[in-house]
């Protein structure tokens, strides 16, 4: 029973970092009705700055993650400027911004792997790796450190989201952009902004994924976890994409500690067929008429 | 007449081209995304080489039934996804993709698990790769310009204009599905009796995203522009090997920009014709003379 306890709450917490993850991609789904297959390297590249800034620039470690998150959040604002207004403005069809996303992301991550070498690097720890005994329940302190910090970031992205001015035009924008348009909203600020938002939030599961295991080139791969995650909680809804990732954590924990951690992937991947054929809307989905 | 190596990089060319026309049918004369191909890649190249080392069956008679496996799987997975719309469909030929290569993973006794499955006679030799890319070609030049290919172009340009001029757009989506995996299943085929030794790490999701990289780089809507886009990424980085790290940075690069500034790829939806070559030759010609009277 101890045991289940511990493999949940290590599965809660990795949900968690997928959770801060597939927000971004039901954001970004909910605006532009794409997913943005960069997201993931986004991530990674968060990771990496703020590997960089502790490592060569020997900032302190609160500085370095601040500024991982926010090179993160500049890089999906450049993804964003660069390529996907360009195609929005174009008239090209949706399609066309997934193969831009599919492009970039594979630049990326062989940019990463030319930059920095495929060779894992690890986070500096800031705090004693250890675990905390709670009644004879063990729990790792960094799993507990991402469940909290992730808890506390999804709380604010729900609020930002559900109470703020900012809020309001995002939702406005996702539910028809161009009468948002005519009332006044700058629709393009507006999606600016959100990249940024959802750029900070994948920067954030980057470093935190980072100092849970390792970090390398193809990390960004943690962002098709992501995207299954919104998927079973119904793309472009962001407390199912919230959902569907600690659901998806605590089945990816259960599968590898009681049957076998060479059919994790399995399981997940056939449970998102699963989920597509029987509610292919997902768990919280949104629009049905999209889907199927 | 060549060497080894450059008969090797001959087969890689021609398999990869036969993996290609069935990505571009799919995806250029449909505009469905797969990112499972290298599954259908992977189950034609297991099913062959388990059926000529296991079975000895003569090596023609092995890729077909790796081809045909490839076939069956994409019509029932087909029949339960295709109605899926584009990002459902594209994740759940994702997801198949990565459960074939970690079932393989897992199934040791058959496969080999991670170690791979060794001793596969050697076959493919570059006449035969070449034959089969050839006869690949003609067949899906066929297969688009008949009554078929045409119903798969209309579904392209308009799903509902297409329905309601009779075509059953679930039955030929399908299909295209399957001949994009019966392709796959055949250039799978060929590259394990190529290699003599396969991974299930070969057919990763890399591959699938290369296939769909090179069918958007060679142009969405051209079989002629799928054949030359192959050719490109394939001896590209054969010339220059000391870039070769460099190799996929630059595909992504290529990628993003071909969609910003060429969006229907090297070739859009034309073929390559002789003829167009012949005048937009003589076109050169004329216009520098037209200068030359002006002046």
């Amino acid at each position: 029973m101890k045991i289940l306890i511990q493999q949940m709450i290590t599965g809660i917490s990795i949900g968690s970092v997928y959770a801060l993850i597939a927000s971004g991609y039901a954001l970004v789904y909910s605006l532009l009705d794409f997913s943005n297959w960069a997201h993931g390297e986004v991530c990674m590249l968060g990771a990496y700055v703020c590997f960089m800034a502790t490592t060569v620039g020997t900032l302190p470690y609160w500085l370095s993650c601040v500024i991982g998150i926010g090179g993160a959040a500049l890089i999906s604002l450049f993804n964003e400027k660069l390529a996907y207004r360009t195609i929005r403005n174009n008239g090209s069809p949706n399609m066309f911004l997934m193969i831009a996303a599919m492009g970039l992301s594979t630049t990326y991550q062989n940019l990463a792997n030319v930059v920095w070498g495929s060779k894992f690097k690890q986070l500096p720890k800031i705090f004693a790796v250890g675990t905390i005994n709670i009644n004879g329940v063990f729990i790792g302190t960094t799993d507990m450190v991402c469940l909290v910090v992730a808890a506390v970031m999804l709380v604010v992205l729900l609020l930002i989201i559900n109470k703020t001015k900012f809020g309001l035009h995002v939702r406005a924008v996702a539910c028809s952009g161009r009468t948002a348009g005519l009332l006044g909203i700058k629709i393009d600020r507006v999606i600016a902004a959100v990249f940024m938002l959802a750029g900070a939030l994948a920067g954030l599961a980057g470093i935190m994924y980072g100092m849970k295991y390792n970090i390398y080139p193809t990390m960004g791969n943690v962002g098709i976890k992501a995207f299954i995650a919104s998927v079973i909680g119904g793309l472009g809804s962001v407390p199912g994409a919230i959902a569907g990732a600690v659901l998806l954590g605590l089945i990816e924990t259960v599968v590898s500690g009681y049957i076998s951690s060479g059919l994790r992937d399995l399981i997940s991947f056939s449970l998102l067929i699963l989920i597509l054929l029987i509610r292919p809307s997902g768990l919280f989905g949104v629009d049905v008429q999209e889907k199927a | 007449m060549l060497n080894s190596f450059q008969e090797g990089v001959l087969i890689i060319c021609c398999v990869n081209v036969i993996a290609v026309l069935g990505m571009s049918v799919l995806t250029g004369f449909t505009r469905l995304f797969s990112f499972g191909n290298a599954g259908f890649m992977s189950i034609g190249a297991y099913a062959a080489a388990i059926a000529s080392v296991q079975f000895h069956l003569p090596f023609p008679l092995a890729v077909l039934l790796g081809a045909v496996a490839a076939g069956v799987i994409a019509y029932i997975l087909g029949s339960l996804t295709i109605r899926l719309r584009g990002d459902y469909f594209l994740i759940s030929c994702l997801g198949f993709g990565e459960c074939v290569r970690v079932l393989f993973n897992y199934t040791r006794d058959l496969t080999g698990g991670a170690n791979g499955y060794s001793g596969i006679p050697y076959r493919t030799t570059g006449i035969v790769a070449l034959g089969c890319a050839i006869v690949a070609f003609v067949v899906a030049w066929n297969f688009i310009h008949s009554r078929y290919g045409q119903a798969l172009s209309a579904i392209r340009e308009n799903e509902v204009a297409a329905a309601t001029n009779g075509i059953n757009v679930v039955r030929y989506k399908k299909m295209s599905f399957v001949f994009s995996a019966v392709y796959a299943g055949w250039a799978g085929a060929l590259y394990a009796h190529y290699l003599q030794f396969i991974t299930p790490s070969l057919f990763n999701l890399g591959k699938s995203s290369e296939l769909v990289i090179t069918t958007v780089l060679g142009g969405l809507g051209s079989l002629t522009g799928s054949v030359m886009g192959t050719i490109i990424v394939q001896i590209l980085p054969e010339i220059f090997r000391s870039m070769s790290e460099y190799r996929m940075l630059f595909y992504g690069i290529a990628v993003v920009l071909v969609i910003l500034v060429r969006p229907n790829g090297l070739y859009g939806y034309r073929e390559f014709s002789l003829k167009r070559c012949v005048r937009s030759i003589k076109n050169i010609g004329r216009t520098k003379r037209g200068k030359e009277s002006e002046s």
